[in-house]
């Protein structure tokens, strides 16, 4: 058995690093109530994108044009949004499962990594890391969405990429976070929300919708960017604040099992002394 | 008067910005100035930098500025997409002065590698900025 000052010493530790998780917990609750509030308050201006998207290519129909066809180039980009700080369960780790497990070969793919944990794994399984924006994800503006989209367009543009993914993680509630991989260009819409906006809407373009999807694609690549920034935020804190509140139970667990342990050998010491403090005053007597 | 007012919405990324009932609205498309009212054929149309006017049901006016979007007239509904929306009262007169004068700089020097669009829209931006604080239409 080990002895009383081990078990202290380790007792000890053990809560000290309780402590530091239960704050840590406190700090991402926080975090997590703010980010929640900005994932939320970025809603309607996804979905509205999204429909308008839906009924201006619902009338599109057949029009040929680059940000709906598939080009020529192989290449396949990826935006991998993750965070820039460990402890947080299986967060980043999901992300960059989503991506190896898709069949995108890494010769074909290059990266657009917003976040350090996700590049620094991507990297290792021989990834292309393209670019690299850490300092994007401590606070996601609609402006450094803008930055990323417009790099991707003219890439996308000039041919030096056929396929742009988005990667992230989709914030279902606050216990349910899920890695997603969204294909932004070129874009693809479910027929089902095309056929039920197409029938209620008669819409008329100005300019034309050729010109008009010139300029509202971006717009949405964008809206999608930033919508998929700000759920990561608020994923990451759901994540971290389970994840610690786990380890704070399981601190929990240890420290009353230890407790335990360090009272039997208490006992234990406090038996053995008597018994020999007996033993000694008979050998006296 | 009750029943020509329609509503309008005006959504940036960050927040519902404007929600209301308004008897007329004006802004800037690509293609010129646009004034709605109700019953407006349905028209999806792509914002210019300027000033937005909302005639509400007591006939007060709301100005407000946007930037880059798009917006969707129906009927009885306008909603403006907007990537950046200011009230009057959240702009910075200053900053407006001196993002005018650098994008009138970068455009006067005409550098090789000089984004005409980009500083173009930036001064239009910044005109827009500072015509609703003097007030003008």
């Amino acid at each position: 058995m080990a002895s009383m000052r081990d078990i202290k010493r380790r007792k000890n530790s053990v809560s000290s690093t309780q402590q530091i998780t239960k704050a840590m917990k406190l700090v991402s609750t926080v975090k997590l109530q703010k980010a929640r509030n900005r994932a939320e308050e970025s809603n309607p201006y996804f979905n509205y994108m999204y429909k308008t998207v839906c009924s201006m290519l619902a009338k599109a129909g057949e029009v040929n044009h680059p940000y709906l066809q598939k080009s020529d180039s192989e290449t396949k980009a990826i935006i991998t949004i993750t965070s820039n700080r460990g402890l947080a369960g299986g967060y980043n780790s999901n992300v960059v499962k989503a991506i190896t497990g898709s069949g995108l070969s890494p010769e074909e793919t290059v990266i657009y990594a917003i976040g350090n944990k996700g590049e620094e794994a991507l990297s290792r399984k021989g990834y292309e890391i393209l670019a690299s924006y850490p300092a994007i994800i401590e606070e996601p503006t609609y402006e450094d969405a803008m930055e990323i989209s417009k790099i991707l367009l003219e890439a996308y543009a000039e041919g030096k990429i056929g396929e742009i993914y988005l990667a992230y993680t989709h914030f279902k509630n606050t216990v349910s976070q899920e890695p997603k991989l969204l294909k932004l260009l070129p874009v693809e819409i479910n027929d089902e929300d095309i056929s039920e906006e197409s029938a209620t809407s008669l819409m008329n373009f100005e300019p034309n919708e050729e010109e008009a999807l010139d300029m509202i694609i971006p717009k949405y690549v964008t809206s999608l960017i930033y919508g998929g920034l700000v759920e990561a935020v608020a994923s990451e804190n759901g994540a971290r604040m389970q994840a610690m509140d786990s380890a704070t139970s399981n601190a929990e667990d240890i420290i009353a099992d230890l407790s335990l342990k360090y009272n039997r050998a208490r006992q234990g010491s406090i038996t053995q002394e008597l018994t020999e403090i007996i033993a000694g005053a008979e050998a006296i007597s | 008067m009750a029943d020509n007012l329609f509503t309008v919405e005006i959504i940036t990324p960050d927040r519902i910005f404007y929600h209301g009932e308004a008897s007329m609205i004006e802004f800037n498309t690509t293609e010129g100035e646009i004034g709605v009212y109700k019953d407006h054929i349905p028209l999806t149309t792509v914002l210019a930098p300027g000033i937005v006017t909302i005639t509400q049901e007591d006939s007060n006016l709301k100005q407000a500025v946007v930037h880059a979007g798009f917006a969707e007239i129906l009927g009885d509904k306008v909603t403006l997409l907007a990537e950046i929306a200011e009230w009057p009262d959240e702009i910075d007169l200053d900053r407006a002065r001196r993002a005018e004068d650098r994008a009138r700089a970068r455009l006067e020097k005409r550098e090789a590698n000089l984004d005409v669009a980009r500083a173009e829209m930036a001064l239009k931006r910044s005109l827009a900025r500072q015509d609703i604080l003097a007030g003008k239409r």
